[in-house]
């Protein structure tokens, strides 16, 4: 049975306190293995539910009864490339003002002393944007190949195929980087 | 799949496990949405809100679009419903209440928010 839409505001209001008591966390963990430290991250999170807030009466028209998670998702894949933009323009603008916006990437120390789990996150930092962003849906999110191909825009076989070439992707690049390692040794 | 596949996605989904978001993110985020909200509907509750329907339909994503930037938003709040009495005084009525807030937010979040 399709989802009621609310029709007050404080029903509205409600429902959007429970889609974002849901799924705060996916949004988090997505704009941190995004933009690769908690400062942005939260930033991205704070804008992406912002924005989601604006646009959620629509929202919940147009779901018709469909999770929003992708939506959510979507949003903060568009805000985060701005974020890229922006600090790419303003590196551009002046050394100092990027030496500020630009954050070291933190994401390694979620894995720290597991040597096997950091050369594949560091592989995961090395994909092109749209393989780097399916594998995150996937597995830090949980997300199945049709909330994904919502959330990016594609078709589902579209988004199987990326994952299938993702992982590959990631798995070369990892193995390369045994053999280099075990050379240097 | 093959078992050196499935061991591969194991190690991957290991590797991006979640991430929780720090605990004041959910207080900070939810406190800027109660104020955007309560910014609105305290700016219009006292006058004739059955004038144009419900108002806060048109005020609130104004408020949304113009403070919606990240950080400094509470601020901007804050600044905008201090405000509050003066631009009442001020208004012949309802829209023109409404158009002021509307400015007023908007050249509150130039001045704090970072361009």
């Amino acid at each position: 049975m399709p989802e009621q839409i609310p029709t007050t505001k404080a029903e509205l209001d409600a429902k959007f306190s429970e889609v974002y008591r849901a799924h705060l966390r996916d949004v988090y963990s997505y704009s941190y293995y995004r933009v690769g430290n908690h400062h942005d991250a939260e930033d991205l999170t704070e804008q992406t539910f912002l924005q989601a807030y604006r646009h959620f009466e629509r929202a919940l028209r147009e779901s018709g009864g469909r999770p929003l998670r992708p939506w959510l998702i979507r949003i903060a894949h568009n805000l985060a490339a701005n974020f890229y933009r922006d600090r790419s323009r303003k590196r551009e603008a002046s050394i100092e003002d990027a030496d500020m916006v630009s954050a070291p990437h933190t994401t390694e120390s979620l894995v720290e002393g597991r040597e096997e789990l950091a050369a594949i996150l560091s592989g995961v930092q090395r994909l092109p944007d749209d393989r780097r962003e399916a594998l995150i849906m996937r597995f830090a999110l949980g997300m199945d190949n049709r909330e994904i191909a919502r959330a990016l825009g594609r078709s589902d076989g579209a988004t199987k195929v990326l994952l299938h070439r993702a992982i590959r992707q990631l798995e070369s690049i990892v193995s390369e980087d045994q053999v280099k390692i075990s050379e240097e040794r | 799949m093959s078992s050196g596949a499935a061991d591969f996605e194991s190690l991957l989904r290991e590797a991006l496990s979640p991430v929780d978001p720090p605990a004041d993110l959910a207080a900070r985020l939810e406190s800027t949405l109660v104020s955007l909200t309560a910014l609105a509907q305290e700016e219009l509750e006292s006058w004739e809100l059955a004038a144009m329907g419900d108002p806060r339909n048109w005020v609130r994503p104004v408020a949304a679009a113009v403070v919606g930037a990240g950080a400094g938003t509470a601020l901007v709040v804050l600044r905008v419903r201090s405000r509050h009495s003066k631009r009442r005084q001020q208004s012949s009525g309802l829209l023109d209440l409404a158009g002021r807030t509307a400015r007023d937010i908007a050249e509150e979040a130039r001045r704090i928010l970072p361009g």
